[in-house]
């Protein structure tokens, strides 16, 4: 009897097991691959900082190409990941189309709002950080004039520029931004010598504050910057240890804390709209011992200060994506 | 020099060839400290072991017919037409024009438009680098290549500035309407009684492409354009006795090669995707060329290659997804097949016609 008990109890614990193994979150990681030094590594992070707290395992792929996007998510969803989540909004017309045919199943996606009632879309206010980091660029420029490298031309990258020249009007309301894109197609986001190619343009045109929210591409820019010997500001990872002291600040956006309450909350995750703003410390600006000189005491509580009445509410970063419009600059 | 039985060259060179990449990946898989075996079990049973996974393998397969045909047209008439990439593109563009323009009342009609349009785009974009190599003696590969970044840069200012959807961040057209989607593999399927997942993007093109071999093997061997191409190929100047007027026939080859590259779209695009995404060839252009080369440039040898690389493709997905090899390591796995089925046939025909000269010379 106590036997058969234990085998009971054995079976039960395997079923268990099983059922917990299966519950496994996923992540897939966009085109550009989980090394990239930007956007999927923060992801990536993420997933490992997951790993290490909870002790436990997740699937992970990396897309090779276009037609692979529903079968991953299909393929996942059947082997019973759950949740699943995808960086870069690439993702979402393929989500679209698949969420509804697993209901059962979570997802997460970033960067884009997919409107499903399994779906959990985490969107960044990037406009926020940028203006921060605009505020820093505009006192800490003497040309009085600064400039931006976007990636690929997409409205959620004019985003971030839009944002950056309000900062930098904040402080310098007649100071000149200089406001480019590195192309039209998903090359953009890896063409760093192109990307330096922009930022020795700009420093021609008298810029002495770069930023680049370009992805791979920025790695380009914030070499070139420290060739010249001009600044830059980083994107999304903390890039301040690049080129210590020559790098203004980071817009750190945290996607790594969005993969990690995403894996945390599990099957339990809640579908909706997300928003990682400041005040949710979704995004912000990257100080530490590599940028300490740059930064000086005026700067930082200009800074405190903005960031204070961005979370209060009593100041407003116009956000292009809301009407497609910038009333700081043109690009 | 003795020549291979037909049976050697068309079966045992290609399956050596075979062996030895597989050989190669194995040892590059154990290298990295994985289970070649099990490697190669993934990849069997996730793109042949299920309906699903065959479907996935059919499907990449579809793409790699065409281009491959396309191809094998072209290098009969001796031309090298490498531009199956832009020419698919091209293609592409013209099913999406189609499905999109075309408030198309039936799948049925859609579909011939689309074929009609992707032909008509693909061809197109062949005849330029055609009328140059007939007309201006412009090398044909060098053209055919330009124009595949010719066809990247057009497909990419089209896609940003004209078809995608306002507000979308994605360089990709809109959606097409639910009416033009074409039926699956797995309904057409189901229709006859074989139990077939319709969860995989294997669509009727499947069957338009093997049916196009068969009619590529008739316009090859039974008709007078076909003998014409092949007579240029084989020996220009006699054809030129014979009254094969060169320019005409460059051009025809080059039309017929570059109408069948752009009906790659109709699957990839109108059969799978439902909409135009910016790289929506996805290198089938070129595989097309190891495909032709693997498959003795003959229809039937070219969908059985194709179905191989179908299998390399979704195999290499399988990978991807079952074992924790990175994905950087899947795509050398798959160029040394190409690059040993593909271009190195040579290698292991000349060993093997002394073989059977020496066996038949006892």
């Amino acid at each position: 009897m106590s036997l058969m008990k234990h085998l009971l109890g054995a079976s039960a614990a395997l079923a268990l097991s099983a059922v917990a193994a299966l519950a496994e979150p996923a992540i897939i990681y966009d085109l550009g691959g989980k090394n990239d030094k930007s956007f999927n590594e923060a992801a990536f992070n993420g997933a490992e900082k997951w790993a290490k707290e909870t002790g436990g395992t997740y699937k992970e792929l990396e897309m090779q190409n276009e037609a692979q996007r529903e079968q991953a998510l299909r393929q996942l969803a059947e082997a019973g990941a759950n949740p699943i989540v995808m960086t870069g909004f690439a993702f979402g017309d393929v989500l679209n189309t698949v969420a509804p045919d697993y209901p059962d199943t979570k997802f997460a996606i970033i960067d884009m709002v997919v409107d499903q009632p399994n779906v959990k879309s985490v969107v960044f206010t990037e406009e926020q950080g940028s203006y921060l980091a605009g505020v820093m660029a505009g006192m800490a420029s003497k040309t009085n004039t600064v400039g931006f490298i976007g990636g690929m031309d997409i409205p959620l990258i004019r985003r971030f520029g839009c944002g950056y020249a309000q900062g930098v009007k904040s402080v310098k309301p007649d100071a000149k931004v200089i406001l480019n894109m590195t192309g039209t197609d998903p090359s953009a986001w890896n063409n760093p010598v192109k990307g330096a190619e922009i930022a020795k343009s700009q420093q021609s045109q008298g810029a002495d504050v770069i930023y680049a929210a370009a992805g791979g591409t920025g790695v380009g820019v914030l070499q070139a910057a420290a060739d010249m010997n001009i600044l830059s500001i980083g994107v999304d990872s903390n890039q301040n240890y690049m080129h210590p002291g020559q790098v203004l600040t980071s817009m750190v956006k945290r996607v790594d804390n969005a993969v990690y309450e995403a894996f945390k909350e599990g099957a339990d995750l809640k579908p909706g709209v997300n928003v990682m703003d400041l005040k949710a410390g979704g995004v912000d600006v990257a100080m530490d011992d590599n940028n300490a000189k740059l930064v000086t005491a005026d700067m930082s509580a200009a800074v405190t200060a903005a960031a204070d009445k961005i979370k209060s509410g009593d100041l407003k970063v116009h956000d292009y994506m809301s009407d497609n419009t910038c009333p700081a600059g043109t690009f | 020099m003795t020549k291979l039985p037909r049976w050697a060259d068309v079966v045992l060179v290609p399956l050596i060839c075979l062996v030895i990449a597989f050989v190669f990946c194995g040892i590059l898989i154990a290298a990295i400290g994985q289970s070649p075996l099990q490697a190669i079990w993934i990849m069997l049973e996730g793109s042949f072991g299920s309906t699903n996974g065959l479907g996935y393998t059919l499907f990449y397969a579809t793409n790699f017919i065409f281009t491959g045909l396309a191809v094998s047209i072209a290098f009969q008439a001796s031309l090298f037409n490498i531009g199956g990439e832009g020419q698919a593109t091209l293609g592409g563009l013209g099913v999406t024009l189609a499905c999109l323009m075309v408030p198309w009342p039936h799948w049925s009609l859609a579909l011939l438009g689309s074929i009609v349009a992707g032909a008509a785009f693909g061809a197109a974009w062949g005849f330029l680098p055609a009328w140059l190599q007939a007309k201006r003696g412009s090398h044909i590969v060098i053209t055919t290549m330009m124009f595949n970044f010719i066809a990247y840069a057009l497909m990419n200012y089209v896609l940003v500035n004209m078809l995608r959807p306002l507000g979308s961040m994605d360089p990709a057209s809109a959606r097409f309407d639910k009416v033009v989607n074409l039926p699956k593999l797995g309904d057409i399927l189901g229709l006859v009684g074989i139990p077939f997942s319709n969860k995989n993007p294997a669509n009727i093109s499947f069957l338009i492409a093997v049916a196009l071999a068969v009619g590529v093997w008739a316009l090859m061997w039974h008709t007078r354009l076909g003998y014409a191409l092949r007579a240029f190929g084989k020996q220009e100047k006699a054809a030129l006795y014979a009254g094969i007027d060169p320019v005409r026939i460059t051009i025809y080859a080059l039309l017929l090669s570059g109408g069948i590259s752009g009906l790659m779209a109709v699957n990839a695009v109108q059969g799978g995707a439902h909409r135009l995404v910016l790289n929506s060839v996805e290198g089938a252009g070129f595989i097309g060329i190891a495909v032709a080369l693997m498959g003795r440039n003959h229809p039937f040898g070219i969908v059985v290659a194709s179905i191989l690389f179908g299998f390399l493709y979704e195999g290499g997905s399988q990978l991807a997804m079952g074992t924790t090899i990175p994905r950087e390591v899947i795509t050398v796995l798959q160029a040394l097949v190409i690059l040993f089925t593909g271009a190195l046939p040579y290698m292991v025909q000349k060993p093997l016609e002394k073989l059977f000269a020496k066996r038949g010379g006892k």
